[in-house]
């Protein structure tokens, strides 16, 4: 036991030093290099903070584009998926509420074409992001409280469409608070 | 009383009787704990007992009805039954076998003579074979049966072992030497012999052979021990399964009935293959009995499936018998007859095979007029590595090998012609064995022997060599004939010009490079090769000191026999794992049986992996346990013949095993399953 | 919809396309050829100078096995004592709480066995120093613990009879300086230019285009995510784990992370075929594995494109499939490849979450666990294939009528013994933690626990059975997701999977490491042509047919109240 407990600890302790220590720094070091050094990207509009781009925010208004249900409303501090399962009753209850007041909100869709991302929440609590589809179904409602044209905002959310990774892989998105802050900026 | 390998019917009356009365014997739980798959089941039956009393004595229904749990523990009773038959019904074919070659042996009178100090009196005492003790000696005069194994001690006689191995034609035995072991209930023919008791009563091979099979001193093999211990472990997941679905149950409000669990876990717990395997094992030993050939243990016949390499003498088991002389080749200069005259005279003494079938060449109006009267026999010897003859005539015969004579001619200052030296070299080079003879010191000719090759024992080799299994043929052959025998009958290897010490040699470095041998022997210098090599079988008529140290006796003195012995292992080991495979692979459909009927009741969407569209959920489940108690008696006479082996390489072999015995094991009791649902449904 | 398909294409591509050279690498660390790292080796024999290991000390497969559960037993005390505390310790800018005596020691556990099983949230449960100190530090040691082990195994294929298995010490060094350290690195920094963060700032507030004021957890998440994936850990430093927009920000960081966790499960089998000279036998066993992983892949995709049939009702359209517990970058081929992989291999982070995922996908995510060895956790995967190999090569061995032997060595009871009881024990952790569970929440239900039995369950009827069975059998795959609804931090839980987490990573370590040192000691018998082939197609099929049939058969009835219930209920 003691051929074997002296080195244990020994090498513990080294090892301490080089993975918890050493590797974090350099980690660390090299971030201050990246994009928002390392400690989050922010997006500003009208000259102040108003969000991580990364991070999701709530948007229940009917003047913007809506994000996706969130089981921890959006707060940052923490995050989670609701982790109903896909039979349970009360959740598909609440799903059902959440398809009724998407089409109160919006009366001009049609039950058929709501994508079922709006109504479902997502894995992080914190998604940022809606496809092109779940943005455009939105555009009729905003256009009416804005009054703005709908081709206008179609552009609009081209231009803030991510597509594929290289145009080859994955889906493509469109990052809500971007596309919100763009919003605002509409003449 | 003949015990070829004739191939009785599996289930004779007799046999059947027996092995059924010994099923209710072995089913006491201090027999069954030996098998732990069967025991678990036991314990399920019994469970079963107290559960259908219960329900007869309180009326409680939720358990089922009553008829019901008396079915279900009734086939439980059964599936341990036929477990217990198919053990007890291979333990009375083994015991059969064995008797009937005892039976040989019992109650003969035997003519003992009583020893005073080291000397042996002249007095005879007649008693019954039974009471002759290890170290007694008795005399056999013709006509005798011999008592008791035995070794010749004096004397040469005939001997008619046609009741042990079949074989008609007498044999000779005599003492001293290899040839010097009598066997029990064989037949002197003529001449008188002294035989000295070799084995105490009840001490016999046969009598090893029947403890073996009987059970009573029967021992696991190690590779039966390992796969106990791996059916033992499934038995334990199952047992884990069960008892886990009973909170499962709970918690999916579903209520389970004692009946219902314990089906399911004697379906699935492998009991086909927990039932059959001592089956298995014995029948092993039984087919090897058949062959003639006893072994000494399980594991010796186990072993046999895994030989590398095997070592087989050249005479009797390549070649036909001995060689014979073929020609002769006079010597430049010396007139045929004379050479043949000398040639013969040079072996009218000589016993051995070899010089009979010299003088035999010669012809009797050459051998009629030869005189041997008053003549000084020379015999062989290691250092001469010659034998012959000096007549009273003065003339000094001999007839060796190449280098032996030249070194006599050559002694003498006398010239070793060429001529001979190169038909030596070409006799030698076909095969055949090159005798010089001479006379007075002068080459007067060279004596072809020819070994005949025995026919089909290439596709023999063949067959060996597919298995994996190197051969070696072992001769004292020089290496030049030794090389062109072995390429006509496609042996891998071979050792020329051997001595004993060269077998042990070759064994022992073959299994440095981690090689399991097999040889087959009968002298007493075989005996340290035969107790070296892993399975080592002895000639019945070989000594004592031989039998001893191989693991299996072959009752035939049939060299081959190792081939036939190699088989029966490989069949052993396959048959136990297409069981296995099989009795797992069932599992499958007895889940998509039983699972279903458990909780369709509280979960009916379950229906949907009811995929065999089952009556009832009782009728599924009776279903189950009647497939898995009839699947054993059905697949008994499997494990009694063993499933064959097929020398096509190891991958195929498995390719087809894994698909008979592990798809077929898969669909089988989807089949049998749904039949027998059916049936059920006719009557409920 | 195309680009997603092309987008697990070229993850599963590259993953493999990367594997095998660093396969060939990962051998020439280990048989001490040359190799791109030798630069390391003046800081190696620094470690082993402080350390106090002399590394020419060949070690037998005992005296391995006891250096390697000294070290783990060093390392869960120390974590078990800095988790109790952490809350009056330095680096904690949030003001989180010291864990609860159960917490800890589930935690401690969990990150010890390379499971990471995380029953707190990482923004609310942890310090800085415990994510870098104990969380960090545990996931190297314990990937650098799992791919020692299997080298200890090596020496049992090569075609000599030896009594040593190497140098445990050496072995879990140089997994750490030469694989996992530098790949971290790469992977680190791959996320932090991506919009990880890898600063000590604490805790920041934001009031949104709503007005609405929200906190944002940060931290030095980057390099903790980068030895998460490596080392096949999978614990998330943010509570959603990689479905965390700051975890794994976008489809490339979720390419990145993917192939840094698959990679080393997959080298490792190169790299054995490298280390004993087999590269068949290796091929085979990546062809038994990728099969399996793509009879579980299939389906998950198929049904989570397919969405769920009970909103499909409602009436709403579902062209991105079942959404529920899935992001919106990642979409559902990349949430269904991620819930595969990560539950073959051991690393269990979630990109999307498993408790909401259809039922057909729940129930390949258990058999993905259940297995254990399709791919497999950092060395350990091979480990947990090896005593199905050695199963199939009994029973095969028997079908082709020789004594079983497996690389030229005797299989006999004792090995048998040694691969039954590991069989036996993951059947008994699985079944009888699950038994436990569904026994106290139908018997106990207001058993006066912190969090009550008949609270546990985030769903009702079949959903919530499998909630606790995918607990306990995530524990002992030591794999780490969760079906995270479930009520999980308190005294049964905790104290129940920890217990399980230690049996179902140690005995599958123990087991194959003393049935290969039994082996290689064996005399070694070269093969004939009647010695069974075990590197060609014929034996990967028994070996497949071993794997399936052991897990289909122990777990068959669990799975029938669980997902299978469930799904042809919901159909």
């Amino acid at each position: 036991m003691k051929t074997n407990l002296i080195p244990a600890i020994r090498l513990t302790v080294v090892m301490l030093i080089l993975t918890s220590v050493i590797y974090p720094l350099v980690v660390a070091g090299i971030a201050k290099l990246a994009p928002g050094g390392g400690k989050g990207v922010t997006v500003e509009a009208k000259g102040r903070v108003v969000g991580y781009a990364l991070i999701g925010q709530k948007f229940t208004d009917d003047r913007y584009f809506n994000s996706r249900p969130s089981a921890v409303e959006y707060n940052a501090a923490g995050s989670a998926g609701s982790n109903k399962g896909p039979s349970n009753p009360d959740y598909l209850k609440m799903v059902q509420a959440r398809i009724d007041t998407f089409l109160v909100h919006n009366p001009t869709v049609k039950k058929a074409d709501i994508p079922a991302e709006l109504v479902t929440a997502s894995g992080s609590g914190l998604d940022p992001d809606l496809s092109p589809a779940a943005a455009k179904i939105q555009i009729a409602r905003i256009a009416k409280v804005r009054s703005l044209p709908t081709e206008r905002l179609t552009q609009l959310v081209d231009a803030n469409t991510n597509g594929p990774l290289l145009g080859l892989f994955g889906p493509s998105t469109v990052n809500v608070l971007k596309l919100n802050v763009a919003l605002d900026q509409l003449r | 009383m003949a015990t070829q390998s004739s191939s009785p019917s599996l289930f004779q009356g007799d046999l059947v009787r027996t092995a059924i009365r010994e099923s209710f014997v072995k089913l006491n739980p201090a027999i069954l704990i030996k098998n732990p798959v069967m025991f678990t089941v036991e314990v399920g039956t019994l469970i079963m007992v107290l559960v259908t009393i219960y329900i007869g004595v309180s009326g409680d229904q939720t358990q089922g009805s009553l008829g019901y749990n008396i079915t279900i523990t009734l086939i439980l009773l059964l599936t341990l039954l036929f477990a217990n038959f198919a053990e007890a019904i291979a333990e009375a074919r083994g015991k059969a076998q064995a008797e009937s070659l005892r039976k040989t042996r019992q109650e003969t009178p035997a003519k003992v003579i009583r020893a005073v100090g080291n000397m042996y009196t002249n007095e005879v005492q007649t008693i019954s074979s039974a009471q002759l003790k290890k170290g007694d000696v008795f005399l056999c005069e013709p006509g005798d049966i011999i008592p008791s194994d035995g070794e010749i001690i004096e004397g040469l006689a005939t001997i008619d072992e046609s009741a042990i191995t079949g074989e008609s034609a007498p044999v000779i035995r005599e003492a001293g030497g290899d040839k010097s072991s009598v066997t029990g209930g064989t037949k002197v023919l003529s001449d008188r012999i002294k035989v000295q008791v070799t084995t105490q009563p009840g001490e016999s091979f046969l009598d090893k052979m029947i403890a073996l099979v009987e059970g009573a001193s029967r021992q696991k093999t190690p590779n039966e021990i390992a796969l106990t211990i791996l059916l033992a472990g499934f038995t334990l997941i199952f047992i884990i399964v069960c008892v886990a679905l009973k909170p499962f149950a709970d918690y999916a409000n579903t209520p389970i009935t004692i009946a219902a669990l314990i089906s399911l876990f004697v379906c699935l717990i492998p009991t086909t293959i927990g039932g059959l395997l001592s089956a298995i094992g014995i029948a092993g030993m039984d087919r090897a009995l058949r062959a003639n050939v006893i072994a000494k243990s399980g594991r010796a016949v186990e072993t046999a499936g895994d030989i590398d390499t095997l070592l087989l003498d050249k005479t009797g088991t390549i070649t036909i018998g001995n060689r014979k002389a073929t020609n002769f080749y006079p010597a430049p200069g010396v007139k045929q007859a004379d050479m043949v005259r000398i040639a013969a005279l040079s072996s009218l003494a000589d016993e051995t095979p070899e010089g009979k079938s010299i003088v035999e060449l010669a012809g009797a109006d050459v051998t009629r007029h030869l005189n041997t009267t008053g003549s000084k026999l020379i015999k062989f010897t290691a250092e001469t590595r010659s034998s012959g003859i000096d007549l009273v005539t003065g003339e000094r015969i001999r007839k060796g090998a190449t280098d032996s004579i030249r070194n006599i001619v050559e002694r003498v200052g006398n010239h070793f012609p060429a001529e001979t030296d190169a038909k030596a070299k070409e006799i030698a080079a076909n095969g055949g064995t090159p005798l010089v003879v001479t006379e007075n010191e002068e080459v007067k000719g060279v004596v072809e022997l020819q070994d005949i090759i025995k026919p089909g024992i290439a596709e023999r080799f063949d067959r060996l060599r597919k298995m994996g299994v190197k051969t070696v043929m072992v001769t004292g052959d020089n290496p030049l004939t030794a090389k062109f025998i072995a390429e006509k009958a496609g042996v891998d290897d071979f050792i020329a010009e051997a001595k004993p010490e060269d077998k042990m040699q070759y064994i022992r470095h073959e299994q440095t490079g981690g090689k399991l041998v097999a040889m087959m022997g009968d002298g007493t210098n075989d005996a340290p090769a035969l107790a070296q090599a892993d399975v080592g079988v002895a000639m019945n008529s070989g000594t004592q000191a031989a039998k001893e140290a191989g693991n299996m006796v072959d009752l035939d003195n049939d060299p081959t026999k190792l081939i036939e012995v190699v088989e029966i292992g490989k069949q052993l080991l396959i048959t136990r794992g297409t069981l296995t495979t099989f009795s797992i692979a069932n599992d499958v459909a007895k889940y998509f049986a039983i699972v279903p009927a458990l909780f369709i009741t509280s979960i009916p969407a379950l229906q949907a992996i009811n995929i065999m569209r089952l009556h009832s959920a009782e009728s599924a489940i009776l279903s189950a346990v009647i497939f898995n108690a009839i699947i054993i008696p059905m697949l008994i006479p499997l494990a009694l013949r063993g499933v064959e082996y097929k020398p096509i390489g190891a991958s195929a072999l498995l390719r087809q095993n894994l698909l008979l015995y592990g798809v077929g094991g898969v669909i089988a009791p989807f089949i049998g399953i749904k039949l027998i649902d059916l049936v059920i449904g006719l009557f409920v | 919809m195309f680009s997603e398909w092309t987008g697990i294409a070229v993850m599963y591509g590259l993953t493999v396309l990367l594997a095998i050279p660093l396969g060939k690498f990962i051998a020439n660390v280990f048989a001490d050829k040359p190799n791109l790292l030798d630069f390391m080796r003046p800081i190696e024999r620094l470690i082993y100078r402080l350390g106090g290991v002399d590394e020419t000390q060949e070690m037998s497969w005992k005296a391995s096995l006891l250096a390697l559960l000294t070290i783990n037993a060093v390392w869960l005390i120390y974590a078990f004592v800095l988790l109790l505390v952490q809350g009056s310790l330095p680096l904690n800018p949030d003001g989180n709480p010291s864990m609860t005596p159960d917490l800890a020691f589930n935690t401690a556990i969990s990150f010890l066995v390379n499971c990471d099983l995380q029953h707190y949230s990482g923004e609310s449960g942890a310090t800085y120093l415990t994510q870098l100190g104990v969380f960090n530090f545990l996931m190297f040691v314990s990937a650098a613990t799992g791919i020692a082990a299997l080298m200890l195994i090596v020496r049992s294929f090569l075609p000599k009879s030896v009594d040593t298995v190497g140098n445990f010490y050496v072995y879990f060094v140089k997994a750490i300086t030469r694989i996992l350290l530098p790949l971290s690195l790469v992977l680190s920094l791959v996320l932090v230019f991506n919009g990880t963060p890898a600063s000590f700032d604490g805790k920041d507030s934001v009031v949104t285009m709503q007005g609405d004021t929200v906190g944002v957890s940060r931290g030095p998440a980057a390099a903790m995510i980068g030895i998460k994936h490596i080392g096949t850990n999978g614990g998330g430093y943010f509570g959603a784990n990689s479905a965390h927009p700051l975890e794994n920000p976008n489809y490339l960081t979720n390419m990145a992370e993917m192939v840094a966790q698959v990679i080393i499960p997959i080298a490792m089998i190169f790299a054995l075929g490298f280390l004993i000279n087999r590269k068949k036998f290796a091929l085979m066993i990546y062809g038994v594995m990728t099969i399996g992983v793509l009879m579980l892949l299939v389906p998950t995709l198929i049904s989570e494109l397919h969405g769920n049939p009970a909103i499909a009702r409602m009436g709403v359209a579902q062209p991105t499939g079942a959404m529920e517990g899935k992001e919106v970058r990642f979409g559902p081929v990349a949430s269904g490849y991620w819930s595969i992989l990560t539950t073959v291999i051991s690393t269990g982070s979630v990109n999307s979450m498993h408790d909401s995922s259809m039922p057909v996908s729940g129930m390949m995510q258990l058999l993905g666990m259940m297995t254990g060895a399709f791919y497999g956790g950092c060395g350990v995967g091979i480990l947990n294939f090896y005593y199905f190999l050695i199963i199939a090569v009994f029973i095969s061995g028997l079908m082709v009528g020789r004594t079983p032997e497996f690389f030229g060595r005797k299989v006999e009871a004792r090995e048998i013994k040694i691969a039954s009881i590991v069989a036996l024990v993951s059947t008994l952790l699985v079944k009888g933690g699950t038994a436990l569970a569904a026994w106290l929440f139908v018997n106990y239900p207001e058993a006066a626990w912190t969090v009550k039995p008949s609270a546990w369950l985030n769903n009702p009827g079949y959903h919530g059975f499998s909630e606790m069975l995918y607990e306990f059998t995530s524990a002992n795959a030591n794999n780490g997701s969760g079906f995270e609804g479930l009520g999980d931090n308190n005294f049964f839980w905790n104290y129940a999977t920890g217990i399980v987490l230690l049996l179902g990573r140690f005995l599958p370590i123990i087991g194959p490491v003393a049935i290969a040192g039994l082996l290689a000691r064996k005399k070694y018998v070269p093969e004939s042509s009647g010695t069974l082939p075990t590197d060609n197609g014929t034996f990967g099929l028994m070996v497949f047919a071993v794997i399936m049939i052991i897990t289909a058969l122990s777990f068959f009835p669990a799975l029938t109240l669980g997902p299978l219930a469930e799904y042809f209920s919901l159909k």
